[in-house]
């Protein structure tokens, strides 16, 4: 295993070291790389832009005065060296030109500071919103909620990526735009273009950031607090970020993607998801089938449990139990319910899900992997939580 | 071995023999040692960790570890880093310098010193015992926010508490002393403006570490009562606040980086005159600019939270203030500028080590300038244009002015002399491989890849893999450094007591390898202002 595993890294480490001698002498194209950038996104909103000019004045600013500084301590090095026969002068001490590298400095960094401060200060205005988005970090996933609407649901990083993450190159190579690695999910946030609109961002367990890079959005989700952030997107199109504070062992797979549609688009959207809601609502009430819960329970387990307790059951001794002949999963199905629905230690708490898809996951982990817990049903969760 | 008699009517005997004489020294110049390799093997343990994290991120995709450990690694590797190589590198440097600097003939407080050097390697293996326990060592990052410190923590973060604990107490009297020898042993005769300026810039960060490691103990003391006493500092299902956690750390934070720059902005200012030949341009406004430079990092702390809902009215204070550092700290750059102006330069290594801080050091400032304008750090933060930015200030500038500094001052330490053509090959060896592994990270981070992540989309694959390129590189480097300072002691040539044609300072009137007691004897006021940095 070790063995295989370094073998693939250094085989790896070959063909990507070749790719780059070969990309440096302009023989081999590097088409299994994605396309790169150097710089920041302009994005798509105002405040995007607005941070982005102001960026690049910054970056200007800095080259200009490393020009100079640079250049005059270049030129001394070149010439004023004793292998040219330079001799050393003696002077130490000036007060004007000390205070003329105090005050020019000084008047710089005002005129930074000017257009700085609107920007800050019109990002942080977020009075004139037309509608409001709550957002929440959970360990490690986002819950969208559209309070108007009575729109919710959880968004995780899609099976696509999972299912490659300790794949090959080749693997993630043919993972598509529609399927970008490690930045796509199986439920993406909608939004209408061309509207206001304030994000409220919050968290359930830890200090989660909710950044999306082309709206010049990013905000700490803080537990227990609520943060706001706003944007008027302007363009059609689909947006991805990921969160950007550490928050646990998955920080780097919560991605967030958010696809901007028209304001007609969006309408159709809403209305879909609404009865969708309602049609849960009325499953949520029946009696599951030992086959329904086993079925929708090995879905919500892989996207939800798997990445620690790994799809086999099997977990990462000692540091994520197994579920596999687990005391719990065998045990009184009133202590399982308890220890996903608040979580414990290190396991986070998965009280944000439905009670179908907890009565499911649950069942699926005392039946599966050769466990006799017997199956829970919605109703149980229901009155467990 | 001379008779009993005359050993003991001589007052300069010599250390004592064997191990016990490590254990239990008192000697600025042996514990200077002691810390030196101390820090030199924790940046060995934390390059290590570091070379783990380069080699995952070498291509996208898991490879050879699972997340939970590389949130270890980067976690370790910070902190080690940080209190276990660059801090107590500092502090063996003032050990060995400072007394001889000033004329005194030890610290002011020997046995003290002896034990805040002896609680630093049970703090580091309490530490790195850490990675063998249940649940793995600290995975929450080396700035380690609540809740995930606390309540979401594995189980030996009380460890990890205990061990900041004790780093803190050996920071506290490492200052403590340093500040009584300073102000009480100097030679009667040098007055402060006098005082070389190492001597100045470590004065300061005493002052910064007494008021900063306080600090940083409450704050690790209220996740040691919230995770075991039911206390609620830092939960807001008990009425605390999370962000109240980092601000605490960052009051901690922020004059902490200063600890780790200041004493090097001493040791550059250092060894540019001596290799210009000509004296320090602007000695006092140094002087004054090392301490608006403490004073400011005292308020300027929450410019690492511009994300955390602070009101708008304190992100422009912090933002204004932050900028404002960029004053003072570009004085000291035009200073050794018009240091090297008209001298007469030459390139021996620790002057090539002191013109790249410069050059490499000031990167680092403009990358913190731009982070420093509030708007723009909302794309910046937590980027790997972060972890650009301040590789480039503690790599190319603390760690850098420590390397220059071993090899200005090694001669002293030996009264032998390194292999300078193995010393510039090394050189050119890590300033080219440092730029190749922390360059191309700024594009990443404006590219907007996030920090602390062990795996990434595939448009940061290119940059990655040229960054871990480097990163190999920089580690190898070190395998060189360190062939060169054994080299050094074991085989160098013996050298003049005054090795450096234009080094002034009374630590070159000693002997060529210092005596092991120096300066029993106060220096005259007259050799003080000969050796002086402003003459």
């Amino acid at each position: 295993m070790v063995i295989t595993t370094s073998i693939n890294f250094f085989g790896g480490f070959m063909k990507r070291i070749t790719a780059y001698i070969g990309a440096l002498f302009g023989m081999v194209s590097t088409n299994a790389f994605a396309e790169y950038s150097l710089n920041m996104t302009e994005g798509v909103t105002s405040v995007s832009r607005d941070i982005y000019d102001l960026h690049m004045m910054v970056f200007w600013v800095c080259v200009a005065i490393a020009v100079v500084v640079f250049a005059a301590m270049f030129y001394s090095v070149f010439t004023h060296r004793k292998s040219r026969g330079a001799k050393a002068a003696n002077f130490h001490e000036s007060t004007t030109v000390e205070f003329l590298w105090t005050g020019i400095p000084i008047l710089i960094l005002i005129a930074m500071a000017i257009p700085a401060s609107k920007t800050l200060i019109d990002l942080e205005n977020t009075d004139s919103a037309e509608m409001e988005i709550k957002i929440t970090g959970h360990q490690w996933k986002w819950q969208y909620d559209y309070p108007e609407e009575g729109i919710s649901f959880i968004s995780n990083l899609k099976q696509s990526s999972k299912d490659v993450i300790n794949g090959s190159d080749e693997d993630r190579n043919k993972t598509n735009q529609k399927d970008a690695y490690l930045l796509s999910v199986d439920k993406p946030l909608v939004l209408p273009v061309d509207t206001s609109i304030r994000f409220l961002v919050t968290s359930s367990d830890v200090i989660h950031d909710w950044w999306v890079p082309d709206f010049g959005v990013k905000q700490d989700a803080n537990p227990g607090f609520i943060n706001d952030a706003w944007a008027k997107i302007d363009e059609v199109g689909t947006y991805r970020g990921q969160c950007a504070e550490l928050c646990g062992k998955d920080h780097g797979f919560m991605p967030i993607v958010v696809e901007v549609v028209s304001k007609a688009d969006y309408q159709v959207w809403v209305n879909e998801q609404q009865q969708a809601a309602e049609s849960a609502a009325a499953s949520a009430t029946k009696t599951w089938s030992e086959e329904e819960l086993r079925e929708q329970g090995e879905s919500v387990y892989n996207t939800n449990c798997a990445g620690c307790h790994k799809k086999d059951g099997s977990g990462m001794v000692p540091v994520f139990p197994a579920i596999k002949g687990s005391e719990i999963a065998n045990g009184p199905a009133a202590d399982h319910m308890k220890i996903v629905l608040h979580g414990k230690g290190g396991m986070p708490a998965f009280k944000m899900l439905g009670d179908a898809d907890l009565a499911s996951v649950i069942s699926y982990e005392r039946i599966a992997f050769g466990n006799t817990g017997g199956v829970v049903q919605p109703s149980d969760v229901k009155s467990a939580r | 071995m001379t008779t009993a008699t005359a050993s003991h009517d001589d007052h300069h005997h010599g250390p004592e023999k064997g191990l016990m004489r490590w254990v239990k020294t008192t000697n600025h110049k042996d514990i200077g040692s002691l810390y030196l390799w101390f820090a030199f093997t924790m940046l060995l343990v934390g390059g290590a960790m570091a070379m783990a994290i380069r080699m995952e991120l070498f291509q996208p995709g898991l490879q050879l570890m699972d997340p939970h450990f590389f949130n270890q690694l980067t976690t370790m590797h910070g902190l080690i880093m940080v209190f276990g190589a660059i801090m107590p590198a500092f502090v063996g440097l003032a050990n060995w310098l400072i007394p001889m600097m000033v004329g005194a003939p030890d610290m002011a407080l020997p046995r003290m010193n002896n034990w805040s050097f002896w609680i630093l390697p049970f703090a580091g293996g309490i530490l790195l015992s850490t990675f063998f326990m249940d649940g793995g060592a600290p995975a929450f990052g080396w700035t380690f926010y609540a809740p995930l410190s606390t309540t979401f923590a594995p189980d030996s973060t009380d460890f990890f508490i205990f061990a900041v604990h004790l780093l803190g107490f050996s920071s506290i009297m490492g200052s403590i002393n340093i500040i009584a020898t300073v102000l009480n042993m100097r030679a009667p005769e040098m007055k402060l403006m006098d005082m070389p300026l190492f001597v100045w810039t470590w004065l300061i960060t005493s002052f910064l570490l007494i008021g900063a490691m306080p600090v940083l103990a409450g704050a690790v003391t209220m996740m040691l009562t919230d995770r075991n006493f039911g206390t609620a500092f830092f939960d807001a299902t008990g009425g605390g606040d999370p962000v109240m956690f980092q601000h605490i750390f960052w009051f901690f934070g922020h004059p902490e980086v200063y600890i780790m720059i200041l004493p090097a902005f001493g040791v550059i200012s250092h060894i540019i005159p001596t290799f210009a030949r000509k004296p320090l341009f602007g000695y006092s406004s140094m002087v004054y600019a090392t301490a608006s430079i403490a004073f400011l990092s005292y308020i300027v702390w929450a410019h690492h939270m511009f994300l955390t809902g602070m009101p708008v009215a304190g992100e422009l204070y912090f933002m204004y203030a932050t900028m404002m550092i960029a004053v003072p700290t570009g004085v000291k750059v035009f200073n050794w500028i018009a240091t090297m102006w008209k001298g007469s330069m030459t390139f021996e290594a620790p002057m090539l080590w002191a013109i790249s801080f410069v050059f490499l050091f000031t990167i680092g400032g403009f990358s913190g300038l731009m982070l420093g304008i509030a708007p723009a750090d909302i794309q910046y933060h937590d980027t790997y244009f972060v972890v650009a930015h301040f590789h480039y200030v503690l790599v190319t500038g603390a760690l850098w002015s420590i390397i220059a500094a071993t090899l200005y001052w090694l001669p002293k330490w030996t009264g032998k002399m390194y292999n300078e053509k193995l010393a510039k090959i090394h050189f050119w060896w890590a300033a080219i491989s440092v730029n190749v592994l922390f360059f191309p990270q700024h594009f990443l981070g404006l590219a907007g890849m996030p920090r602390r992540i062990p795996d990434y989309a595939l448009q940061f694959a290119d940059f990655n893999v040229i960054s871990s390129i480097g990163g190999f590189a920089f580690g190898a480097s070190f395998i060189l450094l360190t062939y060169i300072v054994v080299d050094c002691i074991r085989n160098g040539k013996p050298c003049d007591a005054r090795p450096w044609e234009g080094a002034k300072g009374l630590e070159w009137t000693l002997d060529a390898k210092a005596e092991y007691h120096s300066f029993n004897k106060p220096p005259s006021r007259e050799l003080i202002l000969q050796e002086s940095q402003h003459s």
